[in-house]
């Protein structure tokens, strides 16, 4: 246990430096490369007084360094500056306000990914060299190269446009939203027994969940199938069968066991989900921190849309760290 | 007897490169099928002058009137030829993506070859912030750089470029530490060789099938990035026919059922991933036959 516990501060000391790499290539994204950032976000029509005092509100005037010191410091501290429009609420607030809709809608892409995955995958290997197999096979490329906002806009035809049963914008029918406890809808409807709000919480996410589940799960068919496929070639599958194990009981010891690489795939795909759900938010107006990354810049608010992706570069440190320590958790060959 | 294995891998590795037929094995008909969907594309977009029917940004019809004999493909909110927009439309996708392709590789392979073969604390640091990039979702790099730089097709190949530098980094760094313990590097360099002459002799030449595998895929990749960043808007705008930028402009009409105009330029952006798709997973096989994977 001791060398889990070793194991886990050596990793989440690592964070450290992936953060400060992360924020400083966002920092050089956003301020050193060619381009004044606030004269291409406000286009060119702007006096220079304006500009001036544009820059000056997001702290663009000082030099470099210090704007580079004051930036780490900041965002370390929680501070994410405020918005440049509106109400000029701290951005942190406003991404708070966003979050949760894309945390709801990736969950469950992610569910269903590796649901359609597993499924898929496990047929393949079960039925190996068959025509099934090949299908599934060409499934898995296929999913690959859906373009989300077409796929999602195909299934909003059929769905929506044409059968009529299913919503096609949205995250939920409005007048019903829960009472905000965590705000991801689904789970404050359970939590406050508000069946309403439910229901039409899971019939919003449906579209925009299935969209992203099945244009990720290509690559966990894929694995799967490939590793279902050399556990059940090992020996103890072998001698199971020997001793007259039943198929189903087989199925299930060679499953657990090809699971184990499919957890690095996990947090492998958790940047392509994210990235994905940019595209999903838009075509289903999901009012998610995607769509809030691009109305912002739109509105040329500099201090959100900077504050939108360093969050995104902290979240994904956070995933893969956690990603870590369950792969050590459940693997013990992790820790050494 | 390692080492015998090795010369003759090297042979193989050469004639497979050299010898423009792809060999017969598993896959083979996964990458002629990818190779014809691309070569088809990339000859409608050289030759889109010729085969399109009408002038892709021109009045061709009544507005918005579905697929018929005169615009097989119907048209759009402004009346133009939907078909013309999609023949058009391949070419600034493919522009986009293979000029981002050719520099990020520039970049990645010099980069990985150097920081894998010499190793220390310069390859550390270098790896670290690569794979910092690369944990990062690539669309919002993407976004992000785009969104600076402002909307433009060259902006766009910087935006693209930057996404997947880290993706040929990793995939020659590791390649190179695998092969620079090899026996027949270590006969170069018994031989005298330089590093230079290792790297550029000896390891670089191994390296080209995986590349050649790693630049499908990640083609297959860029273009539904490049498609994604023109679907919001950051790439061209109107009248410039483009897949993903005539995608979104379908967008508005969906509800109204007039389904053509989201249905052909979003599948042309599949057709064409696929492609690329098709061709990389089709020649990992060939190159690596009897391993699943």
């Amino acid at each position: 246990m001791a060398s889990l516990k070793a194991y886990i501060a050596t990793r989440a000391l690592l964070v450290i430096p992936t953060v400060i790499i992360l924020l400083t290539l966002v920092f050089f994204i956003l301020r050193i490369l060619p381009g004044d950032p606030i004269a291409s976000m406000v286009g060119q029509k702007v006096p220079p007084e304006v500009l001036e005092r544009l820059r000056e509100e997001a702290g663009l005037n000082k030099p470099i360094f210090v704007q580079y010191f004051e930036y780490l410091f900041n965002i370390l501290h929680g501070d994410f500056g405020r918005s440049m429009i509106w109400g000029k609420r701290p951005v942190i607030a406003e991404i708070m306000d966003r979050f949760p809709a894309t945390l709801e809608l990736t969950i469950f892409g992610f569910i269903l990914s590796v649901l359609i995955g597993v499924f898929t995958g496990s047929i393949a290997a079960f039925k190996r060299n068959s025509k099934l197999d090949a299908s599934m096979r060409i499934y898995s490329i296929i999913a690959y190269s859906l373009f989300i906002p077409w796929f999602g806009m195909v299934l909003q035809m059929i769905f929506g446009v044409y059968l009529k049963i299913l919503p096609i914008a949205g995250r939920i029918a409005p007048g019903v939203e829960p009472e905000r406890i965590t705000t991801l809808y689904v789970l404050d409807s359970i939590l406050t027994l508000n069946f309403d709000a439910l229901s039409s919480s899971l019939i919003h996410l449906f579209l925009p969940s299935l969209t992203l589940g099945i244009v990720l799960s290509g690559a966990y068919t894929r694995l799967v199938r490939n590793n279902l496929i050399d556990v059940l070639s090992q020996d103890y599958i072998t001698a199971y069968k020997a001793r007259g194990v039943k198929d189903r009981k087989i199925a299930l010891h060679a499953m657990k066991n090809a699971f184990i690489p499919v957890i690095t795939l996990m947090g492998l795909q958790f940047a392509i989900l994210l990235a994905g759900a940019v595209l999903t938010e838009t075509t289903f107006s999901w009012p998610g921190m995607g769509t809030f990354l691009l109305e912002r810049i739109q509105y040329r608010d500099y201090n959100s849309v900077q504050g939108a992706i360093v969050f995104y570069a902290l979240f994904v440190a956070l995933i893969s760290l956690v990603v870590d320590i369950i792969y050590a958790l459940i693997d013990p060959r992790v820790r050494y | 007897m390692k080492g015998i294995g090795d010369t003759m891998e090297v042979k193989n590795l050469a004639t497979r490169i050299f010898r423009p037929i792809i060999p017969e094995a598993e896959g083979r008909n996964m990458v002629i099928a990818g190779l014809i969907i691309v070569i088809v594309i990339l000859l409608m977009a050289i030759l889109a002058d010729l085969i399109a029917p009408y002038n892709p940004t021109k009045l061709a019809g009544r507005p918005l009137s579905p697929p018929s004999l005169e615009n097989p493909m119907g048209t759009d909110n402004l009346g133009r030829d939907i078909l013309s927009r999609v023949i058009h439309g391949s070419r600034i996708v493919l522009v986009v993506v293979f000029s981002a392709a050719i520099v990020s590789m520039s970049i990645g392979v010099p980069i990985g070859l150097i920081s894998g073969y010499f190793g220390g604390k310069l390859d550390r640091a270098i790896s670290m912030i690569m794979d910092s990039m690369y944990a990062f979702p690539s669309l919002i790099l993407a976004i992000a750089i785009a969104a600076v730089l402002g909307p433009s097709v060259v902006n766009a190949v910087v935006a693209i470029s930057v996404v997947y530098v880290p993706t040929y980094f990793r995939m020659v760094r590791g390649q190179t530490l695998s092969l620079k313990s090899r026996l027949f590097v270590e006969a170069a360099r018994a031989a005298g060789a330089g590093n230079t002459r290792i790297m550029s002799r000896y390891i670089f030449p191994n390296l080209v099938t995986t590349a050649i595998v790693v630049f499908s895929l990640s083609i297959a990749d860029a273009i539904l990035t490049e498609a994604g960043l023109s679907f919001l808007g950051f790439i061209v705008t109107a009248p410039t026919p483009d897949w993903g930028f005539d995608l979104s402009s379908g967008r508005p009409y969906l509800p109204s059922g007039y389904w053509w105009m989201i249905t052909f330029p979003g599948f042309m952006v599949m057709l064409l991933a696929l492609g690329f798709a098709l061709i990389g997973e089709g020649l990992s096989e060939v190159y690596a036959p009897g391993r699943e994977r």
